[in-house]
């Protein structure tokens, strides 16, 4: 019975919290993409670098928060600079559609065009990041650190496996929760948001029905550059920040919108744990779990990893790869590539 | 002579190198019914899209009530009070009945002749629609579609609405509720401008026929006209 309870708290601590919270995170950045992409009808390359761009303005906000002495107690002092983040971030995501994007709309460019384009805007602001923050790793979540500790764990229970819950987590996973709750009370309560629906379903007739569309562009980019915000901050928080690592991510976060059904919010949403869940339990070495649950003479050896954690990228490729040859418009059917 | 509400003057349009619409002049008076006859190919759902700017490569003027009306978006020509109920995909398949009808629903131009729109009469129009109000849709049937496109457009309160095919690929039955639907729109007062390929359904409710042929109004007269007209409805609509 212990040896099963120790399991449970070995794949608790190993793979259920950090999914749920990797599985925000992507999330999140899945539903920036699946809003591009039902609203403005491309695939943004350049989300990544715009979460990157969103985490790093609340890094600065956040220092120049510490520098005048200001804390969020035992949370983040980040928390208190995402909004500023989060408005820092729309003005860029609504500068870069004045400045490049509407000009493509004014062309009616073909989406290859657009992907193009915004392959372009990922490059450009990847070098601003790196301009203004450098490549390096920057550490900046403060407050109290777990929310759980592994010795409080094993205290409490008396296992000798440990559950540790990072504050980051918790905080990501509730913000998560909180950010996704109201998007879909904008995007199923509100007028704009029904509006917006209706002109990801079918643009044509959102136009003849009335419905301008350059202000529904306009609240695409403003719940993008939230998006993104967010989730970058998230990660940022997680697993401290590094600029390059918000590239790798495009991988994941596209992998997630299109599993789910690209421009369908529920499916990123589903795609997001989907990917995160995969990546965790084929990575995740099983050699304790293993020798808990086997008798000690079968006790294994090795790590009893399926694929090692350099490797993690590949896990959402895989899933990508199968999703478009099985059903190409994802789980929940979004719409086709 | 009525004043026209929509008059169209050698509207040309083009899609790609194709020379579609080569100077089509109409004009749609307050208060009536002109359908647009013609084969397929012949020009009709252009014309529709040109008049609405949803195809914008286009040469001539159309003017609605006194206003140019050919440089403005889609959206705008919309604000003015014409509603398209397009020939397919008419509806938003992803929103329920209720939400298809809500977000068109807009209060019609001050003094509007017609009476206001709203759900509740939309729905007692269509009770059918009240029953399907949470179902998505892209659940529900080709006719009832059809009939979420109508009342939809209704929901605008346009002065002049615009139909492509409003029959086309629905069952007979279906059909004669459309004709007796938009009859009763007519007899309120509603001005329509309509593109069908069902002679009989067209003539029964029209006050005026266009035939469109190869980009190029080839008859207009009334109904009763082209009745006899065989001559026309053999060279230009293969009847």
């Amino acid at each position: 019975m212990t040896d099963i309870l120790n399991t449970l708290a070995l794949i608790g601590n190993f793979i259920i919290v950090p999914g749920l919270a990797y599985g925000s995170q992507l999330a999140l950045g899945a539903l920036g993409i699946t809003m591009v992409y039902g609203i403005l009808r491309f695939s943004n390359f350049a989300h990544g670098e715009t979460m990157s761009f969103g985490a790093m303005a609340t890094i600065l906000i956040t220092w120049a928060l510490q520098a005048q002495g200001v804390s969020f107690g035992v949370l983040p002092t980040a928390l208190l600079a995402l909004p500023f983040g989060i408005l820092i971030t729309i003005a860029l995501c609504l500068f870069t559609d004045r400045l490049v994007y509407r000009y493509y709309r004014s062309q009616r460019a073909e989406p290859v065009t657009y992907l193009i384009v915004s392959v372009g805007v990922m490059f450009f602001l990847g070098g601003l990041i790196r301009f203004i923050i450098g490549p390096n790793d920057q550490i900046f979540s403060d407050g109290t650190r777990f929310i759980m500790k592994v010795q409080a764990f094993k205290e409490m229970t008396g296992l000798s496996e440990g559950l540790a819950i990072k504050t980051s987590q918790g905080v990501t996973i509730i913000t998560a929760i909180v950010i996704v709750t109201l998007l879909f009370w904008f995007l199923n309560r509100t007028r704009t948001g029904k509006s917006m629906r209706a002109y990801s379903d079918n643009e044509d007739l959102a136009l003849l029905s009335g419905i301008n569309p350059e202000r529904v562009v306009m609240i695409a980019w403003i719940i993008t550059g939230t998006l993104a915000a967010v989730a970058g901050t998230l990660y940022g928080l997680d697993k401290s920040y590094k600029p390059f690592i918000f590239l790798q991510l495009l991988l994941p976060m596209f992998a997630s919108a299109i599993v789910g059904g690209v421009g369908n919010p529920l499916g990123a949403i589903a795609g997001g744990f989907v990917i995160a869940f995969s990546e965790l339990i084929v990575t995740f070495a099983y050699k304790k779990v293993l020798a808990y649950l086997l008798p000690l003479s079968m006790a294994p050896e090795g790590l009893m990893q399926l694929l090692s954690t350099d490797y993690k990228f590949a896990v959402s490729f895989l899933i990508l790869v199968i999703v478009l040859l099985v059903k190409p418009t994802g789980i929940f059917s979004g719409k086709t590539l | 002579m009525s004043n026209p509400l929509l008059r169209v003057d050698n509207l040309q349009a083009f899609y790609d190198q194709s020379h579609i619409l080569q100077g089509v002049s109409l004009s749609v008076n307050s208060g009536e019914v002109l359908s647009v006859l013609g084969r397929n190919g012949a020009g009709k759902t252009t014309l529709l899209n040109s008049i609405m700017a949803i195809l914008h490569k286009r040469t001539g003027s159309i003017i609605y009530g006194d206003q140019e009306i050919n440089k403005l978006p889609p959206y705008k020509i919309a604000k003015q009070g014409i509603a398209y109920v397009p020939e397919i995909r008419g509806i938003f398949p992803s929103l329920t009945v209720r939400e298809n009808l809500e977000i068109a629903s807009r209060r019609g131009r001050e003094g509007a002749s017609q009476q206001q729109w709203t759900l509740d009469s939309v729905y007692s129009l269509f009770p059918h629609l009240r029953e399907r109000a949470q179902s998505g849709g892209g659940k529900l049937s080709g006719g009832e579609q059809q009939m979420l496109s109508i009342a939809r457009a209704l929901m605008t309160n346009p002065d002049l609405l615009i139909l492509d095919e409003p029959t086309e690929g629905l069952a007979p039955l279906v059909v004669k509720e459309i004709e007796e639907l938009l009859t009763a729109l007519k007899r309120q007062g509603l001005t329509m401008l309509m593109v069908e390929q069902n002679l009989g359904f067209a003539t029964r409710l029209s006050d005026q026929i266009v035939v469109l042929g190869k980009g190029r109004i080839r008859w207009s007269g009334t109904p009763e006209l082209f009745s006899s007209e065989s001559g026309i409805q053999r060279t230009w609509l293969g009847v």
